[in-house]
């Protein structure tokens, strides 16, 4: 049928006593080649590839937007941190579908059953996981900042690149990678892409409609809504892409912290306890 | 090098796997017989370490599964073979377990043409594939890490006859080679073809387990009526055992002689008696899972 030779198993035992089976010359798999599997995982399938190109394509195009309604004729707006900043918007929405994907494809195609008997230790795995999202979080950043050094380029608007600085990037890497752990967090507490990305759409609406009708909750918002606590990190509001004015202090970073406990933080350790101590089917 | 030992899984109140104890050793194929709900997956999974034991303990080569580092290099899975993503070709399925363990890609090549998978196959979507491609798939994956242990769970279902026939070359091969070989199967057929060792697992329970010789040496008579009523209630009318063989006629623990007496007395003509020895696997197995088979659960 073959003409290949089949496998020599690597033990060559005679019949009879049961043998042990001697590890001692087994490497563990590194966790750098574990993140590598994780990251070809997220582009080895149609959605997966489909995906990224939808998050470049969206990014391309918002950063287009503003290169053609920018200029209103009286300010230009066309600076490459204003570029920078509307990419915020699609990615923003995109980048935590991913992060859910990222770890909800293996539940619901149930290769979780093939990626835990070849690693059977499942918080190296989420682990691994968990940095290929930031992988993939600093290459939209990077994405971006293409885009719009080569948009504020071309605008080439009066003081283009002023006030912009390496904080600049590090506080937008860091909405990005919160963006993809967020995501992440809600995959790994539903297991569930449908309910995953559901949820992560309408709690921000609910919690909107919350925060008009309760004024308490207004106050609170900067503690208890990521987005919200967002919002001071580039200055611009996620959700609308338009600009805001607040200063980035102690408490807006204290607020960050909160925020990201609530939503982040406490869903990661939920997602782990189960997924560590549940049956993987 | 397989060991089970005492093991146990309850799930709240219901009791998948009831002390089970086996061993499985090196150059042979163990075949674990059962009907569907048995046990059988559980206990598999115990092995690989997906499920937690309540009770007992399975280990591999003196080892529990999730201490084996880099496991795919020493055991080889597979529980499922549509537990794959139907959107990766059966090409990239091997390549992300090769890169897992380490493994150049000329490994992934070599393991597709052992399955018979043709490179024109092997560019499909696994979503595609019949259930027969998905379990050479999914043995080329067990084996990928060129293992000293198959753990395979029903690896046989799907695959036509002539596929049987092939798998039952390839894990002869690989147990004479040394390999260690545990699958599973609801079906007798597959397992009377395949395994050379038997365990036999009914209701969480291990009902029967020893060399295929030894579980088909039967002793007791086979006899076949015009009248398969008539004959059963002869024979227990006379204090003999009657259990139906599936194909008309009963096994009784009596002599020929005795059932060919007892016919005689009665009236009844008989089409068939003889030795019941050689009469396979199937009797058996209908007799040890018939208590303890569910209802409407055919095997």
């Amino acid at each position: 049928m073959s003409a290949a030779a089949t496998p020599a198993p690597t033990s060559h035992p005679t019949d009879g006593p049961l043998r042990t089976l001697d590890v001692s010359g087994t490497k563990p798999i590194p966790f750098v080649r574990q993140v590598g599997v994780e990251l070809r995982k997220m582009v080895d399938t149609r959605a997966g590839l489909w995906l990224m190109v939808t998050i470049a394509v969206m990014t391309a195009l918002f950063v287009v937007l503003l290169f053609i309604f920018g200029d209103n004729g009286e300010t230009d707006q066309r600076t490459f941190v204003n570029f920078l900043g509307t990419t915020s918007t699609p990615q923003g929405f995109l980048l935590p579908v991913l992060g859910i994907l990222l770890v909800t494809s293996e539940w619901s195609q149930r290769t979780v059953l093939v990626t835990f008997t070849l690693t059977p230790r499942r918080g190296f795995v989420i682990a691994a996981k968990t940095v290929a999202a930031l992988v993939i979080g600093l290459a939209a950043l990077v994405l971006a900042m293409a885009f719009a050094a080569v948009a504020a380029v071309a605008a080439d608007a009066p003081g283009a690149f002023d006030g912009f600085g390496v904080d600049d990037v590090a506080k937008f890497g860091l909405l990005q990678s919160l963006g993809v752990l967020q995501g992440l967090a809600f995959g790994l507490l539903f297991l569930n892409s449908a309910v995953a990305i559901v949820v992560f759409f309408v709690v921000p609406i609910v919690f909107n409609v919350l925060v008009n009708l309760i004024s308490w909750l207004r106050d609170a918002a900067p503690w208890i809504d990521l987005a919200t606590a967002q919002q001071p990190l580039i200055g611009v509001d996620t959700q609308t892409g338009l600009p805001v004015d607040v200063a980035l202090g102690a408490e807006q970073w204290l607020h960050l912290a909160t925020a990201t406990t609530i939503w982040i933080v406490v869903p990661i350790a939920i997602g782990m306890w189960r997924i560590l101590r549940s049956e993987a089917k | 090098m397989i060991t089970v030992e005492g093991l146990t899984k309850t799930f709240g109140d219901f009791v998948a796997v009831d002390d089970v104890s086996f061993e499985c050793r090196p150059g042979r194929v163990t075949g674990f017989l059962g009907p569907n709900g048995a046990g059988k997956t559980t206990t598999m999974r115990i092995l690989t370490g997906l499920t937690r034991t309540s009770q007992g303990s399975a280990t591999i080569g003196g080892h529990r599964y999730a201490d084996i580092p880099n496991p795919g290099l020493h055991v080889g899975v597979l529980l499922d073979a549509s537990a794959q993503h139907g959107g990766r070709t059966g090409r990239e399925v091997l390549t992300l377990g090769a890169r897992t363990m380490g493994l150049p890609s000329s490994r992934v090549d070599e393991m597709l043409e052992l399955v018979s998978l043709t490179p024109v196959e092997a560019k499909r979507r696994v979503k595609n594939y019949s259930l027969g491609m998905r379990q050479r798939l999914g043995i080329a994956h067990a084996l990928l890490g060129d293992p000293s242990v198959l753990i395979l769970d029903e690896p046989a279902n799907g695959l036509d006859p002539a596929g049987i026939h092939w798998m039952r070359g390839l894990l002869r091969d690989y147990a004479n080679r040394g390999g260690t070989v545990l699958l599973s199967s609801h079906l007798l057929h597959e397992v009377e073809v395949i395994a050379d060792e038997l365990i036999v697992i009914g209701q969480g329970r291990i009902v029967a387990q020893g060399t295929k010789a030894e579980l088909l040496q039967t002793a007791g008579t086979y006899v076949r009526a015009a009248d398969s009523a008539a004959i059963a209630a002869a024979l227990e009318t006379n204090g003999m055992t009657a259990l139906p063989s599936g194909d008309g006629g009963f096994r009784s623990d009596a002599e020929p002689a005795q059932v060919g007496k007892v016919a005689a007395e009665e009236g009844i003509a008989l089409v068939e008696l003889r030795p019941a020895d050689g009469a396979g696997l199937e009797e058996m197995f209908l007799q040890l899972t018939a208590e303890t088979q569910r209802e409407g659960d055919a095997a």
